[in-house]
């Protein structure tokens, strides 16, 4: 909203400096988001009010005219070339010196005065544009006719305009006026009412009209006022002048009207010919099906039953609350005015404007919910100031269908809730100070306050509302600071999140970069990787309204966004990379929310950098993941088993499942060059998929743990010839279930070799064989017999033979 | 007294002592490697034990020396004289360490050294010159021991000297690369700020992204048709149940107060992480996918006041010691009272420097706060006449910009190699 310094000051004296009345402001009332400064650069000197006393031609100039002007010295001759100069007006008038927008450059510069076609001129008469104040250069500014003679402009039309963004429920900060009573709260000063009187004719207003509500949930009140002997016209200066500094467009004087007392009051009217309204009768109703109204702005609305109408004796002639209908509007020919103000079920006027994409000055405050008793105050400003600037005849009396005033809400406020919710009392007479200058009634009864808060605050309900106004008004600044006290919830375990937190670290530790990808994704990257008969993760779940198309469904995989990350960081980046995010695979579930599964997924591949930072020969393969994966499951405490396993989107042969004991909990594999492709990714790239929850149910709270023994191990190295398709696990396998006497025997694999000297279908695994005691030191003999079953039991199982 | 010495000057073994190349490693006494070898019973004994095996066997078949002490004693003392020359010249001539070893194991070897055998000799030796000999072979010994240290440590000195000089680093050259990853920053921001607030006893909590629109808008007051809705613009999953679009990804996680209050009874002191979604166009300081930290402490005598100093807490821990924090007024359907805190602003010298993050305010606005609104107590089951609560939402995003100056929001979730690795 916008909220002129000089508007406000009709109602409360403000004599802070913008930035600490913006700092005020913002504090207690609402935020200033900003402000601009209205003729900070117009020499107080050289830039006065003068008034128009003659209008003569240019002897050498048809386009030009002579205009003398009055700036409280005496007559000066002054050449002007806009059409709209004449005589009696009130202008802005700058001599030699003055700092002025160049009309044609559009830059701020001094005047310099020169003869115009032979004549002298004394001086300049104005134009918007060359006082900064828009883009207008037509015609001169024409100023407010209550301007003094020789005043210095920047005292009579200069201002400080905020930008003050205000609450969703707060409708009565959006008029200037509710405005400055909150400023006169803060800063104590008092507050002036605007004027509301007004003459009454004889003729009753319910002579002219009759007003039957037909939807009285809809429409809480609707009052009429008539004003007779209207006479139409532009608004006098100072009102489109506050009216242009509010944000807004003058019209008429009736519709300025309106929006001026709108703009004050917070309380949206609207005005009718009279004499456009059909049957002399008001009837607010919902509308009929297939009923259409053209509105103001020319658009024909179709309207639905939940949509309340502003109706004639003959159909529609407004959107209640939101915008009039075309068929009612006042115009040049307006003899009489019908005003309504009225009072609308603030959800109804959110709905309706939804519905029809239609939103208005009128309808962003309905919305907030605005104090039914507002209308009748609105009235009589308006009916003031019709009568002031259109030369109306208000009749006497207002229209009012009010069917259930609703009764003033009374709260009790125990004295010792303020310090209960805000750690600190409040004295009663400070209290009292705040609630009385903020319009609250307020009674004290025993140790509570007797609250009745004011029409225009229907926000205000409970005791904690309350307190709130105490609050901000007393000063958040004279809240001290405590330490909460009191019992610690429980703990509750976690070991999900844990676990989570866990590898994430381990993660980035062992040389992957984090990242957070966007996690709605487009269907064509899940395809890529999500295989249609995985039931938990095709049909994912869309947006309805998404930011982007690519952005449409909720991703049932991780794997898209890390290629993508990969993909797009392959441009800059010559060397190895590793990706892995923690994120969630949203996987819809029948009738509720999705599950969302807890994954870990990691992208790796390109050349491993050498000494010289540079990539070298050596690529990443699938040996650094399924290490990776190694490491982190060992830091968590348990040992993964990999298994050769197909999986969509990962190349066969080279793609394996990570199970620990007889639970799957990922995969380790290259993806596809296809699909690698398919993100443009050329080089082999490898993919790590760890599910935190298979994960979190067989991680051990804690590690075996097992003396060192003081005993040395002995080392033997076999080279083991076993079928090609044997995996080195099966060897592993034997081995780590191999017993002998108490003797532990652990095993590594240190070579596999194919060719030469090894029969074809044969592989040869060489591995380093750990025995070890925990009672002795193992001699040469023990090992040597311990050795012989181990190859007697391999050869049995597995077919593993020593090679010669 | 004539002394008479038949010296049988064993020629020096073939064996090769271990001589440490490097002048860096410990000094080896050579000592015999076998017994260590031995003593140290390691995988390797096992491999080495068949060499150990041959070099024993050489060193048993050494010869015993056999001595004649019928010779004068100034005879002996001139030949002990003779032997310390020769032995001092051999040292001098004697080149790098292996040669140091060479020499002391010929001279001093503890088998068959040629001073060691003298001085073993010394048992058999008259027992009235025997006093006189062994003092002068003490001293011989005493002296080819020392100038055998000082060569070395001569040698170890210019060895270092060399190393220092001739073959300085060039400690500007880059290091080895290393692989190792980073959290992203909102990770780092988040950790943080669970941190600071874990100190002050808040647990962690999670709750959906994916949320019921109940519990979204309904249950913290923004019914359907308030236009406290325009404050979360929604993204709505389009999925139909019972004929409603019920589903949406939540615009903040204020519906785990609502979650968590379900679940436990008071006191209750958590914090809350977690992704947000709006609908909304993406500009520097705005992204339509973000992240929050939403706090909620509930008790008895909960009060606004600990409110400020557990964001004032949070504040210092997360922006310096030295900051300050203020309360502006605000309004949130879910808090009442309700505000707005803002930091001193400390990226700006001083007021009107064109700060473009304070816009020479002097504070920046961080986070939305309040006491939790009675009818929320009480729709959780909580007596609101007893419990009170606070609430809070920190934007993490927000936090990470403030703490490392970052302009513009949408860097975050591009995952751009080369802005990720600068935290």
């Amino acid at each position: 909203m916008k909220l002129p310094l000089s508007w406000l000051g009709d109602y409360v004296d403000v004599d802070l400096p913008p930035a600490e009345f913006a700092t005020r402001v913002t504090d207690a009332i609402a935020e200033v988001e900003g402000w601009e400064v209205i003729g900070e650069q117009w020499d107080p000197e050289l830039v006065r009010v003068a008034e128009v006393l003659a209008v003569d031609p240019h002897p050498n100039a048809d386009r030009l005219v002579l205009a003398t002007v009055n700036v409280g010295d005496g007559p000066k001759t002054v050449v002007c070339g806009a059409p709209n100069v004449a005589s009696g007006q009130k202008v802005a008038f700058a001599t030699e010196g003055a700092m002025l927008i160049d009309g044609h450059s559009g830059k701020l510069s001094k005047l310099k005065l020169r003869a115009i076609r032979g004549v002298d001129s004394a001086g300049m008469v104005l134009s918007e544009k060359e006082l900064g104040l828009s883009d207008d250069h037509e015609g001169i500014l024409e100023l407010p006719g209550d301007c003094a003679i020789g005043a210095p402009l920047v005292e009579a039309i200069g201002d400080v305009v905020f930008d003050v963004s205000t609450w969703a429920n707060r409708a009565d900060l959006l008029g200037i006026f509710g405005f400055a009573r909150e400023v006169a709260a803060v800063t104590g000063q008092p507050l002036r009412e605007p004027d509301r009187s007004y003459s009454q004719s004889e003729r009753s207003a319910s002579d002219f009209v009759s007003v039957t509500i037909e939807a009285p949930d809809l429409c809480r009140r609707f009052t009429a006022s008539i004003i007779e002997g209207i006479e139409m016209g532009p608004s006098p200066a100072w009102m489109q002048q506050r009216l242009i500094r509010a944000g807004m467009r003058p019209i008429n004087n009736v519709v300025d009207v309106t929006n001026y007392v709108m703009l004050e009051t917070g309380q949206p009217l609207h005005a009718f010919d009279y004499d456009l309204v059909r049957g002399a009768e008001i009837r607010p109703r919902r509308a009929r099906p297939g009923e259409t109204l053209t509105t103001l702005d020319d658009i024909e609305r179709d309207l639905d039953p939940d949509m309340l109408m502003i109706c004639d004796g003959e159909g529609p002639v407004a959107v209640a609350g939101i915008m009039g209908g075309g068929n009612s509007e006042v115009s040049e020919s307006t003899k009489t005015v019908l005003l309504e103000v009225a009072n609308f079920h603030p959800g109804s006027i959110r709905r309706t404007s939804t519905q029809l994409k239609l939103r208005s000055e009128a309808s962003l405050r309905f919305e907030k919910g605005i104090g039914p008793d507002l209308a009748s105050y609105a009235q009589d400003r308006a009916l003031h100031l019709l009568e002031q600037v259109a030369g109306g005849r208000p009749a006497s009396g207002l229209v009012d269908a009010f069917p259930t005033p609703l009764p003033s809400p009374r709260i009790t406020l125990p004295a010792a809730r303020i310090e209960q919710v805000l750690g600190i009392p409040i004295e009663a007479g400070e209290v009292r100070r705040i609630l009385v200058a903020l319009g609250f009634d307020v009674a004290e009864s025993g140790d509570a306050f007797e609250v009745m808060p004011p029409f225009w605050r229907p926000d205000v309900a409970l005791p904690d509302d309350v307190v709130e106004e105490l609050i901000r008004i007393y000063g958040y600044e004279n809240l001290p600071t405590t330490v909460l006290r009191g019992a610690l919830p429980e703990a509750q375990p976690r070991p999900l999140e844990r676990v989570r937190e866990q590898a994430r670290e381990l993660a980035a530790g062992l040389g992957f970069q984090e990242v957070v990808s966007y996690t709605l994704t487009s269907e064509e990257i899940l395809s890529r990787v999500v295989p249609s008969t995985d039931e938990d993760r095709t049909g994912p779940l869309a947006a309805m309204n998404p930011v982007a198309s690519q952005h449409t469904y909720l991703r049932t995989s991780l794997r898209g966004s890390l290629l993508s990350a990969y993909a797009a960081n392959r441009h800059h980046e010559d060397a190895a990379m590793r990706f892995f995010e923690v994120g969630v695979e949203y996987l819809p579930t029948e009738a509720d929310l999705p599950h969302e599964r807890p994954v870990l997924c990691a992208v790796l591949g390109g050349q491993r950098l050498e000494r010289w930072e540079r990539p070298g020969p050596e690529r990443l393969d699938f040996f650094d993941a399924k290490g990776a994966v190694e490491t982190l499951l060992g830091v968590l405490g348990v040992e993964g088993a990999f298994t050769a396993e197909e999986h969509f989107a990962m190349l066969p042969g080279h793609s394996a499942t990570v199970s620990i004991g007889d639970d799957s909990v990922g995969v380790v594999a290259q993806v596809h060059p296809d699909v690698a492709g398919a993100f443009d990714i050329e080089e082999p790239v490898f993919l790590i998929e760890l599910w935190f929850e298979p994960l979190t149910r067989v991680i051990p709270e804690r590690p075996d743990y097992s003396p060192p023994s003081r005993y040395p191990e002995a080392r033997r190295d076999l080279a083991l010839l076993v079928p090609a398709e044997t995996p080195a696990s099966a060897l592993l396998d034997v081995i780590r279930t191999h017993r002998a006497r108490g003797v532990r025997i652990a095993a590594d694999v240190f070579d596999e070799y194919r060719g030469e000297g090894v029969a074809a279908g044969q592989k040869s695994l060489a591995l380093a064989v750990r025995f070890r005691a925990d009672d002795r030191t193992l001699s040469e003999k023990d090992v040597v017999r311990i050795e012989q079953g181990l190859l007697r039991r391999l050869e049995q199982d597995i077919g593993a033979t020593l090679r010669a | 007294m004539l002394v008479t010495i038949f010296v049988p000057w064993l020629a020096n073994g073939d064996r090769k002592p271990a001589a440490p190349s490097n002048p860096l490693a410990p000094q080896s006494r050579a000592a015999p490697c076998g017994r260590q070898t031995r003593k140290v019973k390691t995988p390797l004994a096992l491999h080495r034990a068949f060499a150990f095996g041959d070099w024993l066997l050489s060193a048993r078949l050494s010869r015993s020396p056999t001595y004649n002490f019928t010779q004068p004693m100034s005879t002996i003392e001139a030949e002990i004289d003779a032997l310390r020359t020769e032995a001092l010249e051999a040292l001098t001539e004697a080149d790098g360490e292996a040669g140091r070893e060479a020499w002391r194991a010929e001279w001093l070897g503890r088998k068959d050294g040629r001073l060691t055998l003298r001085l073993r000799a010394l048992k058999d030796a008259p027992p009235e010159s025997r006093a006189a000999l062994g003092k002068s072979l003490n001293e011989l010994k005493a002296t080819l021991e020392g100038e055998l240290e000082a060569r070395r440590d001569s040698a170890r000195a210019d060895a270092l000297a060399a190393l220092s000089a001739d073959a300085a680093l060039d400690v500007t050259l880059p290091g080895r690369p290393q692989s190792l990853g980073r959290l992203h920053p909102v990770t780092q921001t988040m950790n943080d700020c669970i941190d600071a607030f874990a100190e002050m006893g808040f647990r962690v909590f999670e709750g959906p992204e994916v949320e019921w629109s109940r519990y979204n808008f309904d249950a913290v007051r923004i019914p359907d048709d308030h236009p406290a809705r325009d404050m979360w613009d929604t993204i709505w999953i389009d999925t139909l149940i019972e004929g409603e679009r019920q589903m949406l990804l939540r615009t903040h996680t204020s519906p785990n107060q609502i979650r968590v209050m379900e679940q436990t009874e008071p006191p209750v002191r958590v914090i809350v992480p977690g992704k947000c979604y709006r609908q909304e166009a993406t500009d520097a300081s705005h992204e339509w996918m973000l992240t929050q930290i939403e706090g909620l402490a509930v008790d008895e005598g909960v009060r606004m006041s600990d409110l400020k100093g557990t964001l004032y807490a949070f504040a210092r821990r997360l922006f310096g010691e030295d900051r300050r924090i203020i309360f502006h007024h605000s309004y949130f359907p879910f808090v009442e009272p309700g505000v707005e805190m803002a930091i001193d602003c400390f990226l700006c010298a001083e007021p009107g420097s064109d700060c473009r993050t304070c816009h020479d305010t002097g504070w920046i606005e961080v986070l939305g706060a309040g006491m939790v609104h009675p009818e929320i107590l009480e729709n959780a089951g909580y007596d609101s006449s007893r419990y009170t609560g606070f609430a809070f939402g920190v934007g993490i995003e927000r936090v990470a910009m403030l703490r490392w100056g970052i302009e513009d929001i949408r860097h975050f979730y591009q995952n751009d190699l080369r802005f990720l690795r600068q935290f």
